[in-house]
């Protein structure tokens, strides 16, 4: 068990809380208004690239570690951040390249995962 | 009972007979249940750098972990239960993007592999790569353009 002391308890409890408050503020969005849960994930990566661009999230990265990188906002800080970093190093095709290379472990695990989950899954029972 | 006359009295009637309205319960389901996946990502974290990943391959990890867990958790539909009591809760980690694969193409999957399964994984998960790529593109663009601290703080 020699992980368990590899794990600061301090980081986890902020990483559960600003992870928390970050599925907090969708819920609310859900309930007070009429925005279906697609545009919802739309707008949290949206809102996360920018913010990442911008530079802002990168602190709500060092602070909170997982809690802001699990939520989509952080699938958007990440695809900034590769961006920027792809132009960094080969200017304009890295604006093209940087951001999905960042996250293209996600990307393709979704796609495969997806896909062979949806293979085995068993078709749902009607019955609501 | 009395009739009710004006559209005031039916709201003051239905706010009386409605349970009270469950945001703060939901909120505080998707509180702990958006903290806790979280914080399951966050420990594989740790273990991936204690065991010598850096910061960038550790996150990688954790999202392929993380999806690869729920979209099978979603094939065996024990996904939708969790996610029925805690909305954003699973919806906002990156569990619900995949959670938003599978669910529709389990759904189409009567319509065959390639166009059914193949192409309505897509229903969700396409205008949150559109969006989420597009918006990268502009962002570095934008940066090359004004390569300045002042544009990123980075």
């Amino acid at each position: 068990m020699d992980w368990l002391q590899s794990i600061e308890w301090m980081g986890l409890l902020k990483c559960f809380v600003i992870g928390g408050l970050l599925c907090v503020i969708g819920q609310i969005l859900i309930d007070k208004t009429k925005l279906t849960p697609a545009r919802i994930l739309v707008i949290y990566v949206t809102a996360g690239a920018i913010l990442g661009g911008l530079g802002i999230y990168q602190y709500l990265v060092e602070f909170a570690g997982a809690g802001a990188t699990v939520p989509l906002t952080g699938f958007g800080y990440n695809l900034a951040k590769g961006a920027i970093n792809g132009v960094k190093e080969s200017g304009i095709i890295g604006a093209f390249t940087g951001g999905v290379a960042a996250s293209a472990g996600g990307i393709a695990a979704a796609v495969f995962f997806g896909y062979i989950a949806s293979l085995i899954s068993k078709p749902k029972m009607k019955k609501e | 009972m009395k009739p009710l006359d004006s559209k005031k009295d039916y709201q003051n009637y239905v706010d009386q007979k409605s349970p009270n309205s469950p945001i703060l319960k939901n909120c505080f389901n998707a509180f702990w249940v958006g903290g806790l996946i979280c914080s399951i990502g966050q420990i594989i974290m740790y273990i991936c750098k204690a065991r010598g990943f850096s910061q960038e391959m550790s996150g990688t990890i954790v999202s392929i972990i993380l999806i690869g867990l729920s979209a099978f958790l979603t094939g065996l539909n024990i996904f939708n239960k969790i996610g029925k009591f805690a909305g954003a809760g699973s919806l906002i980690p990156i569990t619900g993007f995949s959670n938003s694969i599978v669910s529709p193409a389990m759904e189409y999957k009567s319509e065959g592999y390639v166009m059914g399964v193949g192409g309505k994984m897509f229903t969700v998960a396409g205008p949150v790569l559109v969006f989420g790529i597009s918006a990268s593109i502009i962002v570095g663009l934008v940066y090359l353009i004004f390569n300045t601290q002042a544009i990123t703080l980075v």
